[in-house]
């Protein structure tokens, strides 16, 4: 089972890892909202047949980060600046994930850089794919 | 009601044949603890002390701190269910149930009865006719329902057909949300079941070879891959517990955590770090001739 990953760079992906992915995922695409109660951990560990200490894991891995906060005795919510940390971590990296392993391909297979900014400059004027 | 279990330096002798030699752990409690183990590791042996089926031949078990054994008290706080069941054949499925129903406290009737239309056992069936599976379903409905403090499945889900282990997994896991409680499960097919487990204990030769959370114990195993030359030199210092080559690609299996600076280095040598799933890590870390950890 492989989620929707963020962490594009550490292949040792444990399923709490998973699920905290998962859910950052959502948080940017915008299907969990702001101050929205996310779904608990029992809840979690039912859907992917998993002990809810190993969901607890991944909850715990968002709180340290702040993307999630607790009320007590109600549950987990996500952060107000959960969505802004989450793309500004993303645009941090988009460089070094992104682009860098876009010219390394490119290099490896022989397409010059100066083809890849034609076809950026090309797709930027809405011209053609 | 958490119970600690507490086994002390406990030993089972057969003869001159050691089943279970000194081995010692503790359990907290409320948590689902995965016994693992290959045939003949002692795993019935070292689980039917637990339960007080048998009396080990050396050291002691403490439930509760108290010793179990012939303590009436404490073991109707434990609930032993093997595939081989110890219900005679004469009776029928709901005699069984009754049996059971008056030996176990926190006994749910409502929660057999549900589970008995969800095996689709019929009560007056007799136990000398239930299939393999069928007798299965009856052993695990009788754990489920016992809501015993500690529950113990020796193998007993083993003979039924995959989507009935499949419901009973569900049905351990939602049970235990709903009415925390320590379920120890004993298996060799981790793969089916290891996501349930919070602690996993492997016995290996009659001797506990580990005792670990088990998302620790995931992390704890890590597969290299890439050109040859570089994963041999990237594994030195590291305990290897197997390789595979395929062409000039070798795949190793390491046993260990590794440093930031190792994760690092795998980057720049363009080596592929990924997991090992808990059955793998169990092969490496049980097969014969094993250096073992």
């Amino acid at each position: 089972m492989r989620l929707r990953g963020d962490d594009v760079f550490d292949e040792r992906s444990p399923i709490y890892q998973q699920i905290a992915d998962q859910i950052k995922a959502d948080i940017v695409s915008g299907v969990l909202q702001e101050d929205e109660q996310v779904m608990s951990t029992n809840q979690y560990a039912a859907f992917y047949r998993i002990n809810p200490a190993t969901a607890a894991k991944g909850f715990q891995l968002l709180t340290e980060e702040g993307i999630l906060y607790k009320k007590r005795g109600i549950g987990m919510f996500v952060s107000v600046d959960a969505r802004q940390t989450l793309v500004q971590a993303r645009k941090d990296r988009f460089f070094e994930e992104v682009v860098d392993r876009m010219v390394e391909e490119a290099r490896q297979i022989g397409v010059p850089i100066a083809d890849i900014l034609n076809h950026i400059e090309s797709r930027k004027e809405g011209k053609g794919q | 009601m958490t119970l600690s279990i507490d086994i002390k330096g406990v030993g089972v002798h057969y003869g001159r044949t050691v089943a279970v030699e000194n081995v010692s752990f503790k359990l907290e409690g409320n948590k689902i603890y995965g016994l693992l183990g290959r045939n003949g590791s002692g795993k019935t042996s070292l689980l039917s002390v637990l339960a007080s089926f048998r009396q080990p031949t050396t050291g002691e078990v403490l439930i509760d701190g108290k010793i179990t054994f012939e303590n009436a008290e404490i073991m109707s706080q434990v609930c032993f269910i093997q595939e081989h069941g110890h219900m005679s054949d004469g009776y029928s499925v709901k005699d069984a149930i009754k049996l059971a129903a008056s030996c176990w406290p926190n006994w749910d009737e409502q929660y057999a009865n549900y589970l008995l239309d969800l095996y689709q056992l019929s009560q007056k069936k007799r136990i000398s006719s239930l299939s393999r599976g069928m007798k299965s379903a009856l052993g695990v409905t009788i754990g489920l329902a016992s809501r015993a403090p500690i529950t113990i499945f020796d193998e007993a889900y083993l003979g039924m057909d995959a989507p009935t282990r499949y419901a009973f997994y569900e049905e351990v896991l939602r049970d235990y949300m709903e009415h925390p409680r320590t379920f120890i499960l004993s298996t060799h097919l981790i793969e089916e079941v290891g996501n349930l487990f919070e602690e996993v204990l492997i016995l290996d030769n009659g001797r506990l070879l580990l005792q670990e959370e088990s998302e620790l114990l995931r992390q704890r195993g890590v597969t290299i891959t890439g050109p040859a030359e570089r994963v041999d030199e990237y594994v030195i210092g590291l305990q290897v517990l197997g390789e595979q080559t395929l062409g000039r690609t070798k795949s190793v299996t390491v046993y260990g955590e590794l440093s930031q600076e190792r994760v690092n280095r795998a980057r720049t040598d363009g080596l592929e770090l990924g997991p090992v799933a808990l059955q793998d890590l169990f092969v490496h870390l049980t097969k014969k001739g094993g250096e073992g950890i």
